[in-house]
């Protein structure tokens, strides 16, 4: 690869206003920022596709990321000082992935060439929130017309017998609903439109008036956990569950309060709340409460990118950094030294954060000390739906549904083809679930994947006798491939070099989002998101947001 | 559409408003020059089509453009090409009228009456259709034109039920949903078409359907609604049913014409006076029936009446079709035989003819027999000495009934009208009925719902009446009493109506068995009195009744106190022919029309309307047309001709004169109404000739 690097011509200004590294998701997004404000930006990425920890890829590509992402990180190659006014400082990978375990179970079906018609996402389980604050961004930075997104069909909780139900999430979802009884319903929708009139007492309140604060939520009940506040509105247990984690998304078990690590807080449960509800119907074409794109989550980041690229900034794939160059006398942040041995210059860097600088001084890594939980993710590819009726659904098995030790919710997605994710009759399915150790992800996963799939036993390749299982309707659909990694969780660190988090555990992209944009205004005190031009350059197309239907 | 706050308008707006009805104005005038002179040509269309664009409310336009068109069809007829531009340009002009205004009732009956001239394609209405319907899913100009679209495409009813099953599990807040859900599962439903039958599976499934809608939305009208109507189609019976007669089933009728006769040895329930040796049969049915008459009830007795029995229906408003019937017995010889009975018995519906209005047949052929004992009159007393009835407290004793007398409320059980038909069927209902019950005291356990309720209110009745149709047990009266106490309180704007409701109860409650009933029973102190003899009084005073109801189990009574109530209507009082003295004072009868049941009790001797509200409503919101002796359409006999002259004007007191000049009343208490004052009282001299007392005063003898 730095045989390819070092064949491209040098780049050509030399001088940079931000030097980013890494085309994830938040890089991008900030390259993006930074260059609709009129900085010059040079973009960079090792890798051969845009998107770094944030991008979808084939099958065979994903797998060998995986892989190389997770071996220790070979020694860098010391940098010869030579002679200026800055000392290069070595760039290490740092490996963000671990425990990677990847199976093949019908390489008949998936062979080279059907492995190229994936794009399986990296970051998976994702979706986006019709009324997410990232729609927005996305409308806002003029990015919505290199992107296209189609409704999520439906949303399921796993209940401890088996059976998938559907998550009552709209006046008429409720009524529709065949699983919740009918005083359930009541309870439910009543409380819904508490919650909904909480909201719009509090948007009156803005204004001054202040008459009908009785049907505001106390701020004492705000404060207090979630769930009490569920209790002491008497929903029954499963309504409590399908609200906290199918709704509000809750990552721990919010009624074992030693075990949790965050607990729900009423106010932030009910935020959580309104923006599902507000997510519902917000698009015509949408009917649920969550987007998918096309061509999976990997064109989010090259989306911004070329956003960027209309704005003027250079963008160079395939091209690895090898040193960070450091003032001499100050110890400050000057450039970076390409593989190509080219040395280019900027005021300030991004860097995506399975990179690190090996200072000979500083102390530890950024971000890395902070690592308590990670994520486990899987990926499963079947030829036949979890539900016969439907292809693109969420699924969420709330704690304990699975066995009594589960502590997390995990969270399930299944996308078809006409997402142009995998060829024409397969489905990918992403599994995530929060966790300590490795140990415990896995189980949690491969108990998620074995109460919907059926993973055969081996992965031999004779053993491809489970094809014809696959005849019978009430049969699990099989596993053709699976993968199975877990990925630390890092967070954003600004100084003259920042680097960018990593895909949280949730669902969407709020958190990373708002981690990135922070940083960009910790970057540039005085500048605007994405400020809104006098004349955009497509008229017509402006803030015309594109849902298939 | 719905729930969006107007705004006032900005400066620009009301410049703009004014420039388009100039406009407007100039199009009218050009449009209304081409009317009147009959041109039909293009150019005066396209001026006509431009005004509708704008004011697809304008009627004479929409008429001028049907004259049009058959103006321009007539010189067409023979190129169909022509006669299809002449109705697609039609179909044009009203598409773009309903954009501007998709309710606008001359744009879409405009577009029914080209369509149904049968010449235009019909391929386009059902996509025209759904995009009305997605912009606002309960216009129900648009349900309207769907079904009559569906009609002429003849779409199948049941593709159509599941259109209405799409659009609620869509937004199940849609009144027009729900109801066309309702008229195409008649329509169903009466075919008995495949799949929808047999009724009590489909109605079950409807249940399960609507409470879905109402356990998730309580506060949303539009399904309880529909449970209403499914609440009907589980307790209707559609066929007319006989629930009472008076004289009731095996009674021992004594006709009285001693008035000072003393033995308590008769049952005063039975006992009855009359001076014109006449006998009312009254029957009662549980619907509105038509043809009652000699060849449908028959009537055996071996007392010979004269001729045909004439059967008269109790109508207020003279149609021929009523609730109850009447008819009376002549004893033309009442020198009979003094101390023998005198069968008659009654078979109702033998013959077919008797109808409801809803056109079902009386179906349930039933008999009843009762025996008539004639007591001679005295024929000197009827002439002279009418003593006042007083209303005094202390006039009344409560009666203390006779172990052995016959039971005016157990001979209506023994009429034995059982609806058996359809056992199993009642056994279906009195489940339904029972779940329903059940569920929705649920639901009241979790929440505080108004129309929750009434419904609860609505099911307890119809539970107690399925239980025992004809004589009510009254299970749940109590329970239903409270729940309109509690609506009353809740719900202030319709207090009136369930103050009516929670009167009928109580009424029904009171009327469920002897006991309860005999403590409403009184004897008057004053037995001297003529059409006193030893009957009875019912009290029913004091008890906030705002209507009058169960009057079929009180056919019997002769005399009625309803005073210190709340009556607004006396509505069904006119089945009480027996009755001879009425006490209505201190309620709150706004005026002479409200009385109008008065006018068909012929045996009304005494009335005291006393302390009511007459007179003093300017309006008199109980009638629809104003008073004035035209807007009557029944003959008068102008025999009162000599009224007008003289110092009163009958127009002025029109409404009373209709009241009072077929009463042949004795006492009357008017005073403490607006409306009585001296002139007033010496006109109801005048027109009540058979006047002794006006107001506790005994007037002098003409």
């Amino acid at each position: 690869m730095s045989e390819d690097a070092s064949s491209y011509p040098p780049i050509d200004p030399t001088n940079f206003d931000l030097i980013v590294l890494g085309t994830g998701l938040p890089e991008s997004v900030i390259a993006a920022a930074a260059s609709a404000n009129g900085k010059t930006v040079l973009h960079l990425d090792p890798n051969p596709f845009y998107g770094s920890n944030y991008t979808s890829l084939s099958l065979q590509d994903l797998s060998s990321f995986l892989i190389s992402h997770s071996a220790p990180p070979p020694s860098p190659p010391s940098a010869p000082s030579d002679g200026h006014d800055f000392t290069p400082a070595a760039l290490a990978a740092r490996p963000l992935f671990s425990h990677v375990e990847i199976s093949s179970f019908a390489p008949d079906v998936l062979g080279e060439e059907h492995s190229r018609k994936f794009n399986v996402d990296l970051c998976g389980p994702r979706v986006l929130f019709c009324a997410d604050k990232s729609i927005d961004l996305i409308l806002k930075s003029g990015t919505s017309q290199y992107v296209e997104f189609k409704g999520v069909d439906a949303s399921f909780v796993y209940n401890e017998n088996g059976k998938l139900t559907s998550v009552p999430d709209s006046r008429a979802a409720i009524f529709k609903d065949k699983s919740l009884g009918l005083t359930e319903k009541n309870q439910l929708m009543r409380f819904f439109k508490l919650v909904q009139q909480h909201l719009e007492d509090d948007g009156e309140e803005e204004g001054g008036e202040n008459e009908s604060r009785n049907s505001r939520i106390s701020e004492q009940d705000l404060e207090s956990p979630f769930v009490e506040f569920l209790n002491k509105m008497r929903l029954p247990p499963k309504i409590k569950s399908i609200i906290l984690y199918a709704i509000a998304m809750a990552d721990c078990d919010q009624d074992n309060v030693e075990v949790c690590e965050d607990v729900l807080k009423t106010k932030d449960g009910i935020d959580r709340l309104a923006l599902y509800n507000s997510s519902v119907g917000r698009f015509p074409n949408a009917l649920g409460a969550f987007l998918y794109p096309l061509y999976g989550h990997g064109e989010l980041p090259q989306a911004f990118c070329r956003r960027a690229a209309v704005k003027g900034c250079i963008h160079v794939l395939r091209m690895p950094v090898i040193a960070v160059l450091m003032d001499k006398s100050t110890g400050h942040y000057k450039g970076v030294r390409l593989s190509s041995g080219q040395d280019l210059f900027s005021h300030q860097l991004i860097l995506d954060p399975s990179f690190m600088v090996q200072l000979p001084l500083a102390s530890s890594p950024p971000g890395l000390g902070s690592i308590k939980r990670r994520v486990a993710r899987g990926i499963c590819i079947t030829k036949r739906s979890l539900r016969s009726e439907t292809s693109n659904f969420l699924v969420v098995y709330p704690p304990r549904s699975l066995f009594p030790e589960q502590v997390t919710s995990i969270r399930a997605l299944q996308i078809g083809s006409d997402l142009a994710v995998c060829p024409l009759g397969m489905f990918v399915i992403y599994f995530s679930t929060l966790c300590h150790d490795a140990n415990q992800g896995e189980k949690l996963l491969n108990a998620a994947m074995d109460s919907l799939l059926t993973v055969p036993e081996s992965a031999h390749p004779e053993s491809s006798t489970t094809v014809h299982s696959e005849n019978s309707a009430e049969e699990k659909p099989t596993v053709l491939w699976k993968a199975l990694y877990i990925q630390e969780l890092t967070m954003d660190h600004f100084e003259s070099i920042s680097s960018t988090p990593m895909p949280d555990g949730n669902l969407n992209y709020n958190n990373i989002l708002h981690a990135t944009l922070k940083l960009f205004q910790k970057m540039y005190p005085l500048e605007e998101v994405f400020p809104e031009t006098a004349s955009p350059e497509n008229p017509e197309d402006d803030n015309e947001f594109s849902l298939e239907s | 559409m719905h729930g969006q706050p107007r705004k006032a308008p900005k400066p620009e707006d009301e410049a703009a408003s004014a420039a388009k009805a100039e406009k407007l104005r100039n199009l009218q005038s050009q449009f209304l020059c081409f009317h009147r002179n009959n041109i039909y040509s293009k150019e005066a269309l396209e001026v006509n089509a431009k005004l509708l664009e704008i004011n697809p409310e304008h009627y004479t336009a929409w008429n001028y453009r049907k004259l049009a068109v058959e103006h321009r069809l007539t010189q067409s007829e023979s190129d169909p090409d022509s006669v299809n531009s002449i109705l697609n340009e039609e179909l044009k002009v009203v598409e773009s009228a309903l954009r501007q205004n998709f309710k606008s009732y001359g744009a879409w009956h405009h577009r029914k009456w080209v369509l149904s001239k049968g010449q235009s394609s019909l391929d386009h209405e059902l996509r025209l259709l759904d995009r009305f319907q997605k912009a606002d899913s309960r216009n129900f100009h648009a349900w309207n034109y769907r079904r009559f679209v569906a009609s002429l495409l003849n779409i199948s009813e049941v593709d159509e039920l599941q259109y209405t099953t799409d659009m609620i599990n869509k937004n199940f807040s849609n009144y027009s949903a729900w109801h066309n859900r309702s008229v195409l599962l008649s329509n169903l439903l009466k075919r008995k078409a495949q799949v929808f039958f047999p009724k009590e599976k489909v109605l079950n499934e409807e249940y399960e359907l609507v409470h879905q809608a109402l356990f998730t939305d309580p506060d949303d009208q539009s399904g309880w609604f529909y449970h209403l109507w499914l609440l009907e189609q589980t307790v209707k019976a559609d066929a007319p049913l006989l629930v009472s007669s008076w004289p009731a089933h095996d009674s021992n009728l004594i006709l009285l014409g001693d008035s000072c006769l003393e033995d308590s040895a008769l049952s005063p329930f039975n006992t009855f006076h009359s001076e014109l040796g006449t006998i009312p049969l009254v029957v009662y049915f549980n619907k509105a029936v038509e043809g009652v008459n000699s060849s449908t009830i028959s009537v055996e007795s071996v007392l010979n009446m004269k001729g045909e029995l004439t059967w008269k229906p109790l109508s207020t408003n003279n149609s021929q079709t009523a609730q109850v019937w009447v008819t009376y017995l002549n004893y033309p010889d009442i020198k009979l035989h003094s101390s023998e009975f005198y069968p008659v018995e009654v078979s109702v519906g033998h013959s077919q003819g008797i109808i409801s209005s809803n056109g079902f047949h009386y179906s349930h052929p039933s008999r009843f027999a009762f025996k008539v004992f004639v007591r001679p009159f005295e024929k000197d007393l009827a002439g002279h000495g009418v003593e006042m009835v007083s209303w005094r407290e202390d006039n009344f004793l409560l009666y203390e009934s006779h172990s052995q007398e016959s039971n005016p409320i157990l001979s209506l059980d023994q009429l034995n009208i059982k609806d058996d038909h359809e056992e199993s069927s009642s056994k279906w209902r009195a489940e339904t009925i029972a779940n329903e019950i059940a569920l929705f005291r649920e639901l009241l356990s979790e929440i505080n719902c108004k129309i929750g309720k009434l419904t609860l209110a609505r099911l307890l009745i119809a539970h107690d009446m399925m239980m025992s149709p004809i004589a009510n047990k009254v299970v749940h009266s109590e329970e239903v009493i409270e729940l309109y106490s509690d609506l009353m309180m809740l719900d202030s704007p319709h207090s009136q109506y369930y103050k009516d409701e929670r009167s009928l109860v109580l009424l029904q409650q009171i009327t469920s068995n002897m006991e309860s009933l005999l403590r409403y029973c009184f004897r008057h102190g004053d037995r001297t009195s003529s059409f006193l003899g030893n009957s009875i009084c019912l009290r029913l005073n004091n008890l906030s009744l705002s209507r009058v109801g169960s009057v079929e189990k009180l056919l019997w009574v002769q005399m009625l106190d309803l005073s210190h109530n709340e009556l607004r209507s006396i509505e069904g009082l006119e089945a009480m022919q027996l009755l001879s003295c009425l006490n209505l004072s201190n309620n709150k009868l706004s005026s002479f029309t409200a009385l109008g049941p008065l006018r068909l009790l012929k045996s009304l001797k005494v009335l005291d309307i006393a302390c009511n509200e007459i007179g003093s409503h300017s309006i008199d919101t109980t009638r629809y047309l104003c008073s004035s002796p035209l807007s009557h359409t029944e003959e008068i006999g102008w025999s009162h001709d000599e009224m007008v002259t003289g110092d009163v004007n009958l127009a002025n007191y029109w409404e009373a004169f209709l009241i009072f000049k077929d009463l042949n009343l004795t006492q009357l208490d008017i005073v403490g109404n607006a409306i009585a004052d001296e002139k007033f009282k010496s006109f109801l001299v005048k027109i009540v000739p058979t006047l002794k007392w006006l107001d506790g005063q005994q007037l002098q003898l003409h």
